[in-house]
């Protein structure tokens, strides 16, 4: 599990996330929804190592990443930020084998070269293991990068907003892959969400934030809810059953 | 190949155009020679290992004003006490104060900047840069006051020059360039991984902190030796380097480095070898490396935007 216990992060005199007490990482998918700012993204940082938290304790299946060295932690935990730039050139094959880091410290073994193979076929890019991934479109891209996190062979996965700038056949794509990881291989993903239709479509669980703490937590039928929607993102948004599934309407 | 160029060159350089004994043309020859691959093993390492910390290829470690701090040193000394004081200074003495000055000051600048809270490499960076011109200015300021013939001693001494290396100084120079590769050269495949940004080597437990401060330190301690030991050299590690990505094929330090120096082996040689035979010591190296290195710059950026 990934426990958060009183946890503060302050930037200059903004709090950016504010004495939060969760635990994640259950089986399946949870998103983590909530409008610009909430701290979903510090929140990340803190669990993934790049901030340290002004006060509380952040544990990692057990390991306080305080304590913990970067190493092992990275042998349980895998994070996939939000804006991926690479200044050099590399294939997708380099990229993945990046993944194996942790394991190996980029001297591969045979185990190693499976895992790079299963994870580039888990994501339908054997034909573009050799390009370079300035030459990808933005969702074989993604896929190239969500490969080298699968590489990494973690227990928990954690995704920053995985469908930024998707058109809507990627975003599904993306998101029917995320599922297929938690339900065949058993990861425990965490992913930051806007869409909320997406969310409650393939999530179970979702965790939604504002001005720095979680303001909702539970299944994600519950909180697809009108009036915890208004509290979450101050919009007015309408629910909808659509065969038997609620459906988000917040287009105007 | 590369390494046969190198080859090629250095025994061109070594047997050709001797004037009078080969054996003493030679003695004084292979020193120069070391000395060359002493200063393009520690400018192509370090410039390498500085754009992939830096995430930028534009950059040389000069911008954290190296160059302009080993200046200023120099004409301080010579504003100090002369340049008679200056010329009679043991060469020694001299290499040891600007390595130990040169190194203390980039050590403090990456402790303060990038030990704090608020570690910031870009920071850092705009703080060497401001410091830089700081120096620079000073140094103008003080050489405009001094005496015309210590002037001349004194911008003589500010040109780079591998010629007749003082022997004691080379050793200690390539000590401490090799202790640097030793720290580097482990490191080799975390380097890769920082090629993709802090935050995924993070993610993929780097201890980035620490790596990038040993990879600091490494990278100013072979700067301040080969410095020290020839002058101010560092514009042409910037051509070296970019030559090498486009020329190692692959973005793997275990291929870049070695080819960023032997490129520089190259560079040293060949423009060495133009200088003393087609100008006939006419110039200073660094004129001849800036120039023609600058040109084939210019045409490999200019190739590449045109496809």
């Amino acid at each position: 599990m990934i426990a958060l216990e009183n946890v503060t992060k302050r930037y200059g005199g903004q709090t950016v996330v504010d004495d939060v007490s969760l635990t994640l990482g259950g089986e399946g998918v949870t998103a983590l929804i909530g409008p610009n700012g909430a701290g979903k993204t510090t929140l990340f940082s803190l669990v993934g190592r790049l901030v340290k938290p002004d006060a509380g304790r952040v544990t990692v299946g057990g390991l306080d990443i305080a304590t913990t060295p970067s190493g092992d932690l990275a042998k349980t935990l895998a994070v996939l930020r939000q804006d991926n730039h690479v200044a050099a050139r590399l294939t997708v094959h380099d990229l993945v084998e990046f993944g194996r880091f942790p394991h190996s410290r980029g001297r591969l073994t045979v185990e190693d070269r499976e895992h790079i193979e299963q994870a580039i076929s888990y994501l339908d890019l054997g034909a573009h293991r050799d390009r370079f991934l300035d030459e990808l479109s933005g969702g074989q891209r993604q896929r190239a990068f969500i490969a080298m996190v699968l590489a990494q062979d973690t227990k928990y996965v954690l995704l920053d907003e995985p469908l930024n700038n998707l058109d809507l056949r990627h975003m599904t794509e993306i998101m029917r892959l995320v599922r297929r990881m938690a339900d065949e291989l058993g990861k425990r993903v965490i992913t930051v969400l806007h869409d909320i239709n997406f969310a409650a479509t393939w999530s179970g669980r979702i965790v939604a934030m504002r001005d720095g703490v979680v303001v909702a937590d539970a299944p994600a039928r519950e909180i697809m809810r009108p009036e915890v929607l208004k509290a979450v993102y101050d919009t007015t948004v309408d629910v909808r059953e659509i065969d038997g599934r609620p459906v988000a309407l917040y287009y105007g | 190949m590369l390494g046969g160029a190198v080859l090629a060159l250095v025994v061109g350089y070594l047997f050709t155009g001797v004037p009078g004994s080969l054996a003493f043309a030679l003695e004084i020859r292979s020193l120069t020679v070391a000395a060359m691959l002493v200063v393009s093993t520690a400018v192509g390492v370090s410039t390498v290992v500085f754009h992939t910390i830096t995430q930028n290829r534009i950059l040389t470690p000069s911008i954290m004003g190296f160059d302009a701090f080993y200046v200023l040193i120099s004409t301080v000394i010579v504003f100090v006490s002369g340049s008679a004081a200056f010329l009679a200074f043991d060469e020694l003495t001299l290499w040891f104060v600007q390595v130990v000055v040169m190194v203390a000051f980039s050590v403090l600048l990456f402790t303060w900047l990038f030990g704090g809270k608020r570690r910031s490499i870009h920071l850092m960076l705009l703080v060497g840069i401001v410091l830089g011109t700081f120096f620079r200015s000073f140094t103008e300021w003080m050489q405009r006051m001094l005496d015309p013939l210590d002037f001349r001693v004194l911008s003589d001494a500010m040109f780079a020059s591998l010629t007749r290396p003082d022997e004691t100084l080379l050793v200690l120079s390539a000590v401490l360039v090799a202790l640097g590769c030793a720290a580097v050269v482990p490191l080799r495949r975390t380097l890769d991984v920082l090629t993709l940004g802090e935050p995924t080597a993070v993610g993929l437990g780097v201890d980035h902190r620490r790596v990038v401060m040993a990879l600091f330190a490494a990278v100013s301690v072979m700067i301040a030796a080969s410095t020290a030991l020839v002058g101010p050299i560092l514009f042409f590690g910037l051509i070296v380097a970019n030559l090498a990505y486009s020329y190692a094929g692959s973005f793997r330090h275990a291929w870049t480095l070695p080819t960023a120096v032997l490129l520089g082996m190259v560079c040293l040689l060949g423009g060495q070898l133009v200088l003393e035979r087609a100008f006939g010591f006419g110039g200073t190296l660094s004129t001849v490396i800036d120039f023609a290195g600058g040109l084939f710059f210019l045409y490999l950026v200019l190739r590449k935007g045109a496809r």
